[in-house]
């Protein structure tokens, strides 16, 4: 009987994260691309205009951006806590993921798998500004 | 069985001994004295990582060796030693054989455990328990990534050898008057997750010798630049290692099975649904390896099916809950040391079970993935359900072996520091691993949130490291000049109760 209730609870759980993941994963088709580069152990950043940089990313408020994670080395981690952002740079596949920043600000990027030596200080950061007039 | 320590032999009678008690006793010394080294480099850590910034440790290298040979040691040298232990010691009297199965085959599988233990310390790699590629086969230094391969080889060796052995003697060597359906809930946790052993480590094997020979540079098979994939290490890990966190838990639910009943003076409450729950969950085990790998750039259907599949294991778990909830009910419990520490690794377990739900909706995996809070979550089941059984049923043991009491107060203590302690770490790394700070790290930048968390954490291990010196103290100091226990019944818990080893093995 009790394990009733933990079964019906599961579904729920299963059920509403099925359906915010699905949410989630579908990528809006303005996005602009910024290909993300890890390795050890810095970020680079490569905007679709050609502009590069390296330990700081500028974004603008109210876009979508979807990133292209890929790695040089070995496996990172690129990790925007704040905008829940994480997705692994697995050397030899290209992951995305996407994201949509609503206000300006400041935010950490980090690494979240370890990767050797310097992983601990891997960190990047995330500057969302206000769109030009 | 009241033995050993009761009529002294000389050390080498029982080092050379294939005697299944004899075994057992050089398994319970060689993962007990683990669990210290163990624990003091979970010690060493939390010191690190009091403060931002370097403490004590002078450098990040040797930090990630510390993390690395802490969790390797713990799984492996710790608890799964422990567990063959209680096994030696008990499954054979459980099933009314003489020994176990192949004593000799038993004495092998010991033998097996210091020289990997050795290689594993001596070596001190660094690349995490999970021996991450390509990080281990282009940067790792060798001869210490070697070394730990080799460890965990034949570690894998020993487990399969321990495993068969197990099964053979519950399947084919209980007397024949017994039924399958008969056999005690502590002997059938060993032959589930024997079971689970015998599939599992097999392809953890292959993936071993693989990553050996990629190192060695004449395969790449998950080096990409040599066209490698280092996700199929990935799946063939976890594959392994997800089942293996079942191995590990089993046993100690199986203690649990042991100390509750007796201790509450009433039979268990359902013994079917505990055999059902156990079987199970040794099924279903298998079906949730890739939730390790959500972020890896699965699809979506990928991840669905693994996130069922990890849901699904819960319904197994919370069975064994509400059967040690039923069995105390309306019981005449005596919170005797035993007990105590079988009913904080409940809660500790039903902690642990809740936030894995939480790891296992996907969504949500992409907030706790790799941060503390998985460090909280799953440690919550290694030291707080785990560990927390197996001390249990160590105090519940400790008369049958050394034929003396333990001192209950100091048992009490100890579990009561322990407990306080458990909560003060683990939880708090749950809150921590919210708030963003990635596993794995030797510093971290000074966010005041994240200071205050690493310092209760901090503080709660010094408890538990603490306590386990009270704990030290009371083993060595009891199994020499500790009164006699009163063997039939040490507790004093009157009633008839089922005692399958109350003497020496009739058997034998």
């Amino acid at each position: 009987m009790y394990i009733g209730v933990v079964v019906a609870l599961l579904v729920w759980v299963g059920a509403e994260a099925w359906n915010v993941e699905r949410l989630v994963e579908h990528v809006p088709e303005d996005a602009e691309v910024i290909r993300v580069t890890g390795q050890q152990w810095f970020w680079t950043f490569e905007h679709e205009d050609g502009t590069t940089e390296v330990g700081e990313l500028h974004v603008e408020a109210g876009k979508a951006y979807k990133f292209e994670i890929v790695s040089t080395d070995v496996i990172h981690s690129f990790n925007i806590h704040d905008y829940v952002v994480l997705m692994d740079a697995v050397p030899g596949r290209v992951n995305t993921v996407w994201f949509a920043p609503t206000e300006a600000g400041e935010h950490d990027i980090q690494c979240r798998e370890y990767c050797g030596l310097i992983h601990y200080n891997m960190r990047a950061t995330l500057y969302v500004e206000e769109p030009a007039a | 069985m009241t033995l050993e320590m009761q009529r002294p032999r000389p050390v080498w009678q029982i080092m050379f001994s294939t005697h299944h008690t004899d075994v057992g006793l050089l398994y319970l010394i060689t993962s007990l004295a683990f669990l210290f080294l163990g624990g003091a480099l979970a010690l060493a850590i939390r010191v690190e990582l009091f403060l931002p910034g370097s403490q004590f440790i002078a450098d990040s290298m040797t930090f990630n060796r510390i993390f690395t040979v802490h969790g390797t040691t713990l799984i492996f040298l710790f608890i799964l030693p422990f567990a063959s232990a209680v096994g030696n010691y008990f499954v054979p009297i459980m099933v009314r054989y003489k020994d176990m199965a192949y004593p000799k085959l038993n004495a092998i599988a010991f033998w097996m455990i210091p020289p990997s233990g050795a290689l594993i310390w001596l070596g001190f790699a660094d690349f995490t328990w999970y021996a991450t590629p390509p990080y281990s086969i282009i940067s790792a230094p060798g001869p210490a990534a070697d070394m730990w391969i080799f460890g965990l080889k034949i570690l894998g060796i020993s487990s399969v050898l321990g495993a068969i052995n197990f099964v053979v003697t519950i399947m084919k060597c209980k007397h024949p008057d017994m039924s399958l359906g008969q056999v005690p809930l502590l002997a059938w946790s060993f032959l589930s997750s024997s079971l689970i052993i015998l599939v599992a480590i097999p392809t953890f094997a292959a993936a071993l010798l693989m990553l050996l020979t990629d190192r060695l540079g004449v395969s790449g098979f998950f080096n990409p630049a040599m066209g490698g994939d280092p996700i199929a290490y990935a799946h063939l890990f976890w594959f392994t290692f997800h089942p293996e966190v079942y191995v590990l838990v089993i046993p100690a639910i199986g203690m649990m099975y042991e100390i509750i009943p007796r201790f509450s003076r009433k039979p268990i409450f359902s013994y079917n649904s505990g055999v059902f729950a156990f079987v199970l969950l040794a099924i279903v085990g298998f079906s949730s390896w890739a939730h390790h790998m959500y972020a890896t750039g699965m699809s979506f259907t990928e991840k669905t099916v693994f996130m069922v599949g990890t849901l699904a294991a819960v319904p197994a778990s919370a069975m064994h809950v509400f059967n040690f909830l039923a069995t105390m009910w309306n019981g005449r419990i005596r919170f005797a040391t035993p007990m105590m520490w079988s009913v904080g690794g409940i809660a500790l377990f039903f902690s642990a079970g809740a936030g894995g739900v939480v790891n296992a909706a996907m969504p949500l995996d992409f907030t706790t993935h790799d941060t503390y809070w998985v460090v909280g979550h799953f440690h919550l089941f290694v030291m707080g359900t785990i560990a927390f059984g197996s001390i249990g049923y160590l105090y519940y043991m400790f008369p049958y072996v050394t034929g003396r009491m333990y001192h209950e107060k100091m048992g009490q203590a100890h579990f009561v520091m322990s407990f306080i302690g458990a909560v003060l770490v683990f939880y708090t790394q749950h809150v921590l691993g919210l708030y963003g700070m990635p596993r794995r790290v030797y510093d971290y930048p000074a966010i005041p949130e994240w200071i205050a968390m690493n310092q209760i954490a901090t503080v709660g291990a010094m408890l538990i490291g603490v306590s386990m010196v009270l704990f030290l103290a009371n083993m060595i100091h009891s199994s020499a000049k500790g009164r006699p226990a009163g063997m039939d019944d040490p507790w004093k818990l009157g009633g008839k109760y089922y005692y399958p080893y109350q003497n020496k093995n009739p058997q034998h």
